[in-house]
């Protein structure tokens, strides 16, 4: 028996198969894009030796010969570049971390601020968050840093904020803490603080899943935390002394410093991020519906209960994600620190290390790189909380 | 039976007004301000708030301000602001240092661009399609030609001399401009079904995304040379538009992809079931839908990349915040940061507050659309 072939379904030719050409796309896509590559690199590599400049990452331990303003970890001119940029790097960290802090405890009272049913105070949260919104971050940061610091003092006439912290036209000078010998008791009182607390939480949660019983955690939290290191401290004689600083000639000595340019930088990047906060914080509660409120007010619950069992577990779930862009962005934005000489990563490194080793391929690369994992690590982190306040469906 | 005289009202009384604590002014600050002791607590710190924040504000930027003059010497007997220096400086925060004389060709140009991105903005006025034709292919050679110059008995200006507001203006308009056509590319090779096209399209947003516009910058000043053949030189702020072009092109994907998923399967379906081949279904039926729902999230990223903007400042061009910041530091004029930098602030502001209104309320009519469905 034989089939009609013209009533079969016909291969379509080649070029007509959407799997071939989809194949077809894809190699040349690649093709363009590796010979693009291999261009630039080939370019680069003329580029350099003509102008004689060496490639490769032996630069890192080189001395770097310049000295750094601000440093966490040990640091001298005679130091290695490779070091100077783990200075920068640990900078940014910092300012990054209390950044965000400040941001979020702002941001959060702003947002909440805003949604009050007080006339006067929505209104000035609304102002805040409206002026600093629309204005750029690095215009708020030469403002924090230019405009206030040519209202300081110089360091003879500092301002005396009493209890040994001084401002002045070269920063905020606070007492440093000298630890004594028995000190080191204190700060393991601190860790057995925070484990014995979390014991005592789980412990709560499941006497109450158990009994229904209540347990005051934020008050037994509190105590341990803080109490526990305060009696272990009085118990030892109090092994802490402060060093003040001292108006010696023309400057300070003594004490801690925080440098204006830090100050600035903080302030700018946390009030600038916090209006961004604010306004995620406001349409996150927002989004839970009154009905939540009402029904949790029906069950007995008082204002605050609903607030903190009812409204905020579900406003977190709308909040969480927006919130972890504006980290990324605070993170991303400290690079503008180059702008007003504090000493990050990009000011040191790709500055200061550009500049003076002429190195740009590795040096951008590097710090591009580094600002890539800092931001997959928060994204990362804040996915994983996110999957444990998000809502578990069925 | 006793004759007791009972009272019965045989018309209704008239309402009695609510009480005085409840209606009007006083009702008002009763609900709003007085409600209770936490509220009456923060009305009084918000009011000494403003007392703190408002008198002097006002004193130094208007009572006490200095707005006449020609120099730093009449600002001297007040204590107040001195905006003689924004009146001395301000054709220079517009067009920078470029020549005078040809500063016509500057405000055609952005007249030009008004009138192309009027009808895309305002529904009222026709010609949508038109409109985007002219701003994507016909407005960037004229604008170039106006603004460069060197053709048609038009002087050449530098770009060296271009600044001010005018060159926060081009950098930004080009910027975003430069990015759609590219970001939808990637929205669209990041939705395709190609691995390799999506890995890429992928790679390419994350990675802009993840780091921040300075290290771009700096990359398209120090590095972009290095890439060039030998011989091909770019201008300083061809290098800059470059960086922030690519740069916004990945934020503008992923805007543009929350457009493409916004269109019901439906549509893709349909076309599908018509035959038409992938560019007809995206150019005909996708796309137009798509990129309808994301103008508000256009105009925000183009705040966004407005403020950003101001980092041009910090790789040597000179921007709105950078003029301001150089005059700043000029010996004649020292200590009038303050006045410069609210100045700048305050153009910022009218800005990017004005094209944040306009999205929001362009989100509210498209929300209405989508809520009548």
């Amino acid at each position: 028996m034989s089939l009609d072939t013209a009533t079969l379904p016909t291969r379509p030719s080649a070029w007509n198969d959407p799997r071939v050409r989809g194949i077809v796309v894809q190699v040349v896509v690649l093709a363009a894009v590796v010979a693009f590559g291999i261009h630039i690199v080939d370019n680069t590599a003329t580029n350099l030796a003509k102008q004689k400049i060496a490639s490769g990452f032996g630069f890192l331990s080189n001395t770097a010969g310049f000295d750094i303003s601000m440093h966490l970890i040990p640091y001298t001119p005679e130091s290695t570049y490779g070091r100077a940029f783990v200075v920068g790097l640990v900078n940014t960290l910092l300012v990054a971390a209390i950044g965000v802090v400040l941001a979020t405890v702002v941001g959060f009272v702003m947002g909440v601020a805003r949604l009050s049913p007080n006339f006067i105070i929505s209104r000035l949260a609304g102002v805040y968050i409206e002026i600093v919104r629309n204005v750029p971050l690095l215009l708020q940061l030469f403002f924090w840093y230019f405009a206030t610091l040519a209202a300081m003092p110089h360091p003879k006439q500092s301002h005396d904020l009493g209890a040994g912290f001084f401002l002045n036209v070269r920063g905020l000078y606070m007492p440093s803490p000298v630890p004594g010998e028995r000190f080191g008791l204190v700060i393991v009182a601190f860790i057995v603080g925070i484990v014995a607390t979390f014991v005592v939480k789980r412990w709560a949660r499941r006497r109450f899943e158990a009994t229904g019983q209540p347990f005051p955690m934020a008050w037994a939290g509190f105590g341990l935390i803080l109490g526990l290191p305060i009696v272990v401290l009085l118990a030892t004689g109090v092994p802490l002394s402060f060093e003040l600083p001292e108006l010696k000639g023309f400057n300070f000595t003594g004490g801690t410093v925080l440098p204006p340019e830090f100050a600035a930088l903080l302030a700018g990047l946390s009030v600038y991020t916090a209006a961004f906060i604010a306004e995620n914080v406001r349409s996150g509660i927002q989004a839970v519906s009154h009905g939540q409120t009402e029904a949790a007010f029906a069950l007995g619950l008082r204002r605050g209960a609903t607030l903190r069992l009812i409204v905020i577990p579900q406003a977190l779930r709308v909040i969480i994600p927006p919130l972890t862009s504006q980290y990324l962005n605070l993170t991303k934005n400290s690079s503008l620190a180059v702008a007003i000489g504090y000493p990050d990563l990009v000011s040191v490194f790709a500055g200061t290390v550009l500049n003076q080793t002429g190195q740009a391929v590795e040096v951008i690369l590097i710090t591009m790189a580094i600002y890539l994992t800092i931001s997959l690590l928060i994204s990362l982190g804040m996915n994983l909380y996110n999957r444990r306040v998000r809502l578990v469906e069925r | 039976m006793s004759d007791a005289t009972a009272t019965v009202r045989t018309e209704r009384h008239p309402d009695l007004p609510p009480p005085a604590t409840t209606v009007g002014v006083l009702g008002w600050l009763r609900t709003n301000l007085f409600s209770s002791w936490l509220n009456t607590a923060l009305t009084l710190l918000g009011l000494y708030l403003l007392w703190l924040i408002v008198p002097p504000l006002l004193d130094w930027a208007v009572f006490s301000a200095t707005i006449t003059g020609e120099d730093r010497t009449a600002c001297e007997p007040n204590p107040g602001a001195c905006w003689v220096f924004i009146k001395v400086q301000f054709w220079q925060f517009i067009y920078g240092f470029y020549p005078p004389d040809q500063t016509w060709r500057v405000n055609l140009t952005f007249l030009l661009f008004v009138a192309g991105v009027a009808p895309v903005l305002i529904e009222r006025i026709p010609g949508k399609k038109w409109a985007l034709f002219y701003l994507l292919f016909a407005f960037p050679v004229i604008a170039y030609v106006l603004f460069v110059g060197g053709v048609f008995g038009l002087p050449l200006v530098e770009t060296a001399l271009w600044g001010g507001l005018s060159l926060t203006l081009v950098v930004s308009i080009i910027g975003i401009v430069a990015s759609l056509p590219l970001g939808i590319l990637l929205a669209l090779g990041r939705r395709s079904k190609m691995p390799i096209l999506r890995m890429l399209s992928v790679v390419f947003i994350e990675a802009w995304r993840g780091v921040p516009l300075i290290s771009v910058l700096f990359m398209a000043s120090v590095m972009l040379p290095l890439f060039l053949p030998e011989g091909v030189n770019f201008d300083k702020l061809l290098r800059a538009l470059i960086g922030v072009a690519l740069f916004s092109a990945a934020y503008m994907a992923e805007v543009v992809r929350g457009g493409l998923q916004a269109v019901p399967r439906g549509q893709y379906e349909a076309a599908a079931a018509l035959g038409l081949s992938y560019w007809k279904t995206m150019g005909l039926i996708v796309l137009p839908q798509a990129l309808k729902i994301v103008i508000p999230g256009i105009v925000n990223t183009f705040i966004g990349l407005f403020k950003d903007t101001t980092l041009v400042a910090i790789i040597g061009l000179f921007d709105l915040l950078g003029r301001v910041h150089t005059a700043t530091t000029n010996a004649a004029w020292l200590g009038m940061s303050t006045e410069g930098y609210v100045f700048a602030g305050a153009v910022f502001w009218v800005f990017c507050f004005g094209m944040s209104r306009y999205s929001i309320r362009l989100e509210r009519k498209l929300g209405a659309g989508q809520r009548r469905r």
